[in-house]
Formats: structure tokens, sequence, C-alpha cells
């Protein structure tokens, strides 16, 4: 313990520079190893390069009648697909943005063309239930889309949310139309499927 | 006083947490004079840490189901993000951490740290070591390779030579032999073990900070000046320590990751088969030679265990005051023969009981296991006893801030290298193997720099397809993956249309369809059965792993692909059926020579003649089977550079450091 008191002194008045430059890089070193180190851990709870290329799906659109819907699954995930009835498409096209907690136009939010067939992401975006209404049995609320059954919230026939809880309208996977009835989920652009 | 100090403070009034670490880690006062052999302890400790976190992220991948157990492990390897990494620093990590810990009782041993007071100190060590061992064996279960079930198999059965030794296994295993409820037990410990290890590790250290480290001279301290703080004195000797070895642990990694593996427990586990050739890891091979020098079962399983639990004994058994070998001129050489005797066990337990050492004079390996034994035990129960009471030993020094001669103790250094070196000479002899040597090829993607050949690799896709398909899945291969060939992802869908892969129509009838690049390659057969009507009963292997699976690796591969003889020499008998290839083990094959002149033309209009087919498929099984091997060598080379600079720096910093002292 003397020795520490006396030679510290000594040392510390001679080369105060070189000494703190010395820890000062070991820290910096440590630091920078650690940071790498941990990276390798929490990137192993990413999605695995297996489930990451699992993200596309194809659809035969054709067995759904006008006015009804379909839930498919993709990346775990309920999509709806909503074959709609021209009055519907009417209804969704003349709401006025004004009167949307999420202004969107219809347009926006269907394929060009397409404008019969309503994709989108079957969960609330409130907290996460999936609506109601897309079973001809289910409740569609007062809009004519789907209802979630958590916090109430309504969706109209564009997946637009008309009445909170919810923040914003239904999400819109990316898919593309591969034939008139076929789609594939996941994939804006068919080259890429 | 700042904000921080106060909140410090006020903690530390009601919780003494950094008065404690600052007891324990900063001001601990340790002898002065402690050497690079008291780096392994705290060696020991980072290595447990690094263990139980890669073996947590990796249990988050794992599946402890017989079924899938073996597949989960390639997917780790393959699809998880740095599972590759994660799963070589965890196999790996377990040897480093026997080394680490070996060195560290070997160091006790010489050093007498385990004499009075701290007998419990190393007792705990010993239990921590068994707790290793338990932990360790449970985990090489868990890849459900083929040395995994039959080292679980064999491991077990040991307790079958207690009284109602068949109860004890059967409830082992949860069943009549190892099966699924035995995966699961084994993983469940393998979980629950190491976190008992730290349990004991704690103990350990209060034990030690009783009565401080045990030093080189083995006397104890007399004045304040024989020691110095931990910190920053051995925190920044620890630091430097770890940087050398971790150097060696990420060349292992990086470099040579399945050096200290079995290349059979990259078969998928067969409870109808058993290896012909069976060993345990490293670490455990001088108890597996003790347990077979012994021709008696019962006897074999007593000494096998008694070589552990000797240990206990150690404290008592040693009967000698003087605790470092230094001052004990006769210990000093029996404890390096002892040393040299348990490096010889070890390779006793790597060969097979019938081997036969042509170059010590046709040795034979049974005779040397039993002699070894013999010197292990006689090291414990006559050699410590009997020096303690007949040894002389020189004078001890009066205190450790005045220590022996200098020069003399500069020379002591040099024996003790030199003494070290000679252990490892000693044992050459016994090095070599017992398989056969194989041709050796060049192949582009060895040695640390080695990479794959793009062109090499879609060649040898080309005969995998055209050829080995027929006979042979590839079943841990997606389409997709082939764009590490340098495949275009319209080139692969066109690959993946070739094949069908079985789905479930929406009326719930199987069908066929069109296989996409995220499905695997499909097999040539539905199931193990068609597989084995269609060829003979033999069953054509999974070639994935293959050139990991064989010794000798993508040269045994290509050995046997070209090896084929028409006629086999005189005094062999070709059964029918069979085909005559010196390099397969048996000599006789039920594959027909599958390569021939002409058989595949490649894309771009080559003809390759058999030995070049050959060496294509076998570069392309190879990647099969190390995907990972080129961004494993780019990043080795980032970690490497990382640790030198660290271990450079601490080298300085040390010196730097220690400079106040000396
Ligand atoms: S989750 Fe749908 S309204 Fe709350």
């Amino acid at each position: 313990m003397t020795e520490e008191t006396v030679d510290h002194a000594s040392h510390e008045k001679k080369e105060p520079t070189r000494r703190d430059f010395l820890f000062l890089t070991a820290g910096a070193v440590g630091a920078v190893g650690t940071a790498y180190f941990a990276w390798p851990f929490i990137d192993s709870m990413s999605p695995a390069a297996d489930i990451l290329a699992q993200s596309t799906v194809d659809v035969d659109l054709s067995p759904i009648p006008a006015g009804q819907a379909i839930t498919v699954v993709w990346r775990g995930k309920p999509i709806f697909v909503r074959r709609r009835t021209p009055e519907e498409i009417t209804m969704a096209e003349q709401v006025p943005l004004s009167a949307l907690i999420d202004p969107e136009t219809d347009q926006a939010r269907v394929k060009t063309g397409h404008n019969e067939w309503l994709i989108v992401i079957g969960i609330c975006t409130h907290l996460g239930c999936i609506p109601t209404g897309n079973k001809p049995t289910q409740d569609r609320g007062k809009y004519g889309g789907w209802a979630c059954p958590c916090h109430g919230s309504l969706y109209d026939t564009s997946g637009r949310v008309r009445r909170g809880p919810a923040p914003l309208n239904l999400g819109i996977p990316p898919y593309t139309f591969l034939t008139a009835t076929h789609i594939r989920i996941g994939v804006n652009e068919v080259s890429h499927g | 006083m700042d904000r921080l100090t106060k909140v410090v403070r006020w903690i530390d009034y009601r919780l003494p947490f950094f008065s404690f670490i600052d007891h324990e880690l900063r001001e601990y006062p340790t002898p002065r004079n402690l050497n690079y052999w008291w780096n392994f302890g705290s060696l020991a400790g980072i290595t447990l840490v690094i263990m139980i976190l890669s073996g947590i992220f990796l249990a988050m991948h794992y599946e402890p189901d017989t079924k899938l157990a073996f597949d989960s492990v390639e997917y780790i390897m393959r699809n998880v993000n740095y599972g590759w990494l994660m799963r070589y620093l965890h196999a790996n990590g377990a040897t480093m951490f026997f080394i680490v810990v070996y060195i560290h009782m070997f160091r006790g041993l010489y050093y007498g740290s385990y004499k009075s007071p701290r007998e419990l100190l190393w007792m705990l060590g010993v239990v921590i070591l068994l707790l290793m061992m338990a932990t360790a064996f449970m985990g090489y279960v868990l890849p459900w390779g083929q040395m995994s079930y039959w080292g679980a198999t064999v491991i077990t059965n040991l307790f079958s030579v207690f009284p109602f030794g068949e109860t004890i296994v059967e409830w082992l295993w949860g069943g009549f032999s190892v099966d699924n409820p035995t995966l699961n037990r084994f993983f469940a410990l393998h979980y629950l073990f190491p976190f008992l290890i730290v349990g004991v590790v704690i103990l350990h250290l209060i034990a030690l900070h009783q009565h401080g480290s045990n030093n080189p001279l083995g006397i104890d301290r007399k004045e304040p000046r024989d020691s110095l703080p931990f910190h920053p004195y051995y925190t920044v000797k620890d630091l430097f320590g770890l940087g050398i070895f971790a150097l060696v642990w990420a060349y292992f990694i990086f470099f040579n990751p399945n050096f200290f593996g079995e290349p059979d427990n990259y078969i998928p586990a067969n409870p109808l088969v058993t290896p012909p050739h069976i060993v345990p890891e490293w670490y455990f091979l001088p108890f597996y030679a003790i347990l077979r020098s012994i021709p008696n079962k019962l006897l074999g399983v007593i000494a096998m265990f008694g070589a552990v639990f000797v240990l206990f004994f150690l404290p008592w058994l040693d009967t000698s005051k003087v605790r470092s070998a230094t001052f004990r001129p006769v210990y000093k050489w029996i404890f390096w023969g002892f040393v040299v005797d348990c490096f010889i066990l070890g390779c006793v337990g790597a060969h097979s009981p019938d081997y036969i050492y042509d170059n010590l004079g046709g040795l034979s390996n049974q005779i040397l296991g039993q002699v070894t034994t013999l010197l292990y035990f006689g090291f414990f129960f006559i050699a410590l006893p009997l020096l303690g009471l007949y040894e002389k030993p020189n004078p001890l020094p009066k205190s450790l801030s005045e220590p022996v001669l200098k020069g003399k103790k500069k020379k002591s250094v040099e024996i003790q290298s030199a003494l070290f070196a000679l252990c490892f000479l000693s044992i050459t002899p016994l090095y070599g193997t017992d398989s056969p040597p194989l041709p050796h090829e060049v192949w582009s993607f060895q040695g640390p720099f080695g990479t794959y050949d793009r062109a090499d690799l879609q060649h040898g896709f080309q005969v995998y397809k055209e050829v080995c398909s027929v006979c042979h899945s590839l079943s841990q291969i997606r389409f997709r993956d082939l764009a590490a060939l340098g495949y275009s992802v319209e080139e692969i869908k066109a690959i993946a249309a070739e094949y069908k892969v079985d789905a479930i129509d929406d009326e719930g009838n199987p069908i066929e369809k069109t296989a996409l690049p995220t499905d695997k390659i499909p097999g040539p057969y539905k199931n193990e059965q068609a597989a084995r009507a269609a060829n003979n009963g033999a069953l054509p292997p999974d070639l994935s792993l293959m050139t990991k699976a064989r010794v000798g690796g993508p040269d045994y591969v290509y050995a046997l692909l070209t090896g084929y003889e028409l006629t086999p020499p005189k005094d062999i008998h070709i059964a029918e059926g069979m085909h005559y290839n010196p390099f397969f083990p048996g000599e006789q094959i039920a594959m027909t020579p599958p390569l021939s002149e002409g058989l595949v033309t490649y894309s771009d209009g080559a003809q390759p003649n058999v030995n070049q087919m050959a060496k294509d498929v076998v570069s392309f099984l190879s990647w099969t089977a190390e995907p990972e091997l080129e961004v494993r060598k780019q990043t080795g080379y980032m970690v490497l550079i990382y640790f030198i600079v660290f271990t450079i720096l601490m080298y300085f910093i040390m010196k730097r450091v220690w400079a106040r002292v000396k």
C-alpha cells in the first residue's frame, strides 16, 4: 500500500498525458469490443433467414363471391381478402375525406383496375384484436366493413377506421395481381416472387 | 458532493453493494508475487459467464425433441442470425472451460493451494469440476448425433453396476432406452446445472477471500507490503491474460471449429447402429482410459469415479507441511511425472483398447492403460503420503517481499517451461490415428484464407442433381440457399420449378405442387423404408453434412468416389451386389461406382472426367456442410485483429501499472 502512494505521485507527475491516453484508448477499445460482442446475441433473436424468406402467399380469388371475404395467413397474420359489391365500392368512394379519422381515398387502398378487391391486414390498429365481419354471419358494424370486438372500433368498406379508439386504417400488405383472379401477398412486383 | 455520490451513499447505507464491490474487487489485498498461472481462475469465471450467455441464446432456438433436435441444431447453424457463431462459441467453449479449469487445478496441485487453511476452497473446486462434467456430458447429448446418443447410453449404463442398477438406469432414462424423455430431462438439467455452478463458484470465492490467494512461494503473508490491491494490479493482468485466451478460443471458433468434435456427431442418432469407434470428448479421456483398463465392470466404474473423488481427500493425502513445490525437491519431479501420466492416460483413452503402438516396440494400449492407471492412483495413495514423511524440503524464504535470490528464481521459471514442453514431447509417440491414410487433394476452401469457387460449386450442384440425387437426399438445403452458389433469383425459381413437393389441397387431399425457392430440396424417396427397398436394404445417407460427418472430410469423400477398383485383391471376397472400394470402412460398399466418363455435360459445354466431377461435387458438398465458411473466416479475421490490439494495449497498461511496484 505504501509503495502505491509513493510511486503513484512520482509517476503521475512525470507522464500524465501518455498514461491518460493509454487508459482512454483501452477504455474505448473495451467499449467497442463489448458492443460488438453483444450484437450477435441480440441479432440472433431477430427473424431467422428462413422466416424472412417465407414471405409470400399465393391466393386464388375465383371462389370468392361478391360481398364476401376470406382470411388467409401471411407471415402469421390474418389477411382479409374481400370482394366488394358495386354498392360497397360506391359507399367507400363517396365518403368525404373530412369525415375520416385517418384520411385516405379508397383508390389509394386498392389496385387500379381491381377496385373490386379489398385486401387488408385483419388486425385492429388499436391493440391488435381481429375485427369481426369477415364471415357472412358476423357483425360488420354500421359502416359495413368490420367491427372490432375488443373496444368497439368500426371500419368501413375500404377498411378505414370510422370510429375509435383505433387511430389508423387497417394496414395494406404488399401484394400483386399475378392474373385477374390470382394474387401474391408479400411482394409489390411479380418479378421478385 | 455531486448527485451521483449522494445516490451511491444512500443506497450503500441501506444495501452495502458498492462497498462490497470496493472491498472484494478493488482493494482486496492480493499477494504481490502471483505469476501467470494465477490467471486461470478468473479466466474460468469469464468462460462460465460466456457459456451461460451463449447457452441461453442457443436454447431460444433449440428443440429438445428426438425428432427435431438434430435438425434444430442445423437450423441454428444455417438460419439463425449468427447462429453458427453462437454454437461454435458454445461447443468450443466447453473445451476452453476444461483446459482452463484443468490448468487451474494443476496449479493448485503444484503450489499446494489445497493445504490448510484452504481445504474447503479446494473441495468446493472439486464440486465445481463434478458439476461441470455432468453439464458437459448432458450438453453433448443435446445435438442428438450418433456420439450424443451412444455417449448417453454408455455413460448412463455406468450406473448399472450399482445395486438396483437396472432400476436406476431406467429411472435415469425415463424409459427402457435413451429416448425422448432422456433428451428432455438432459436439456432441463443442462440448463439448470450452470446456475448451480455459479452458486458453488460464489462459495468458492467466499472461501478464497477468507484467507486470500495462495502464492508461488506458498508462505503466508506477514506484512502489508506483501500484498497489493487487486485493482488495478491484478485486474489489468487478468485482462491481459483474457486477451491471449480470447485469441486461442477465437482461433478455434473461426478457423478450426470442429477440431475437438467427432465427425460421427454430424450423423443423426441411430439407436440401432453403434459407431465403430466411440470416444468421449477429450476432457473425459483420462477417466475413460481408467474405466477401460480394469477388466472388471464394477471395479472399472469404481476406479473411474474414484479417480475424481480422490481429489476430495487430497488435502489429507498430502502430508507435507510445505505448500509450494518450489521448495520440495522430490515432489516437484513427481508432480511433473503425474502431469505426463495424465496426458498419457488421455492418449490411451483416445485409441481403441486393442491399439498397438508400433513405434513403441509393439506396446499394447491395454498394458499402457493399466500401468498409467496404477501410476495415477500411486501418486495419490503412495507418493503424496510418503513424500511428506521422507522428503527434506529446502529452506523457505522469510517473507514474500524478500524472496530467494533473483537469479535462482529466473532459472526455475526456465526449468518449468522446459518441463512443460517435455510433457508434450514425451507423449508424441502416442499420437497417430487408427484410420487408413487418405490421398490429399488441394481444395480452394481449405486453409485460413480459403473460399469456395462459385463455378466449382455450380458444376458440383449439377453433378449432384443429375447423378447423386437419384439416391441421396440433401435435406438441410433449401432452394433459396443456392443463391450462395451465384444463382440469380430467377434461376433458383427455375431450378425449384423442376421439383414437386407434397402439399394438401383445400379439400384436404394430398397433392403435389411445384416447389418454391423457400422449400427444402425434396429427396428421392418418401421415407426410409422406400429408400432401403430400392437399394437392396442399404440406406443411401443424406449428403448435407457428409464432408463434416466423415473422418478426412472432403478428402475422404473424394477418395471414395474415385477409389473403386474393378478387380478386388485376391484375398478379399466381395458379396453379391457389393463393390470393392479400399476407402470405405470394411472395403465393401453397396453404392455402384456413381461417376463415369461423359455422364454429365456442364452447362458451359465442358465434358468433365471422373476426377473432375468428383472434385466438383465434393466442393459442392463441402458447401452444403459448411455454408457459413466464408463469413466465418472473415469474421474471424476481425475478431483476431481486435484481440491482438486488445492484448497489446493491456500488455502496455500492465507494464505501466506494475512499474510502480517493481
Ligand atoms: S383492439 Fe380493436 S378496438 Fe381495441
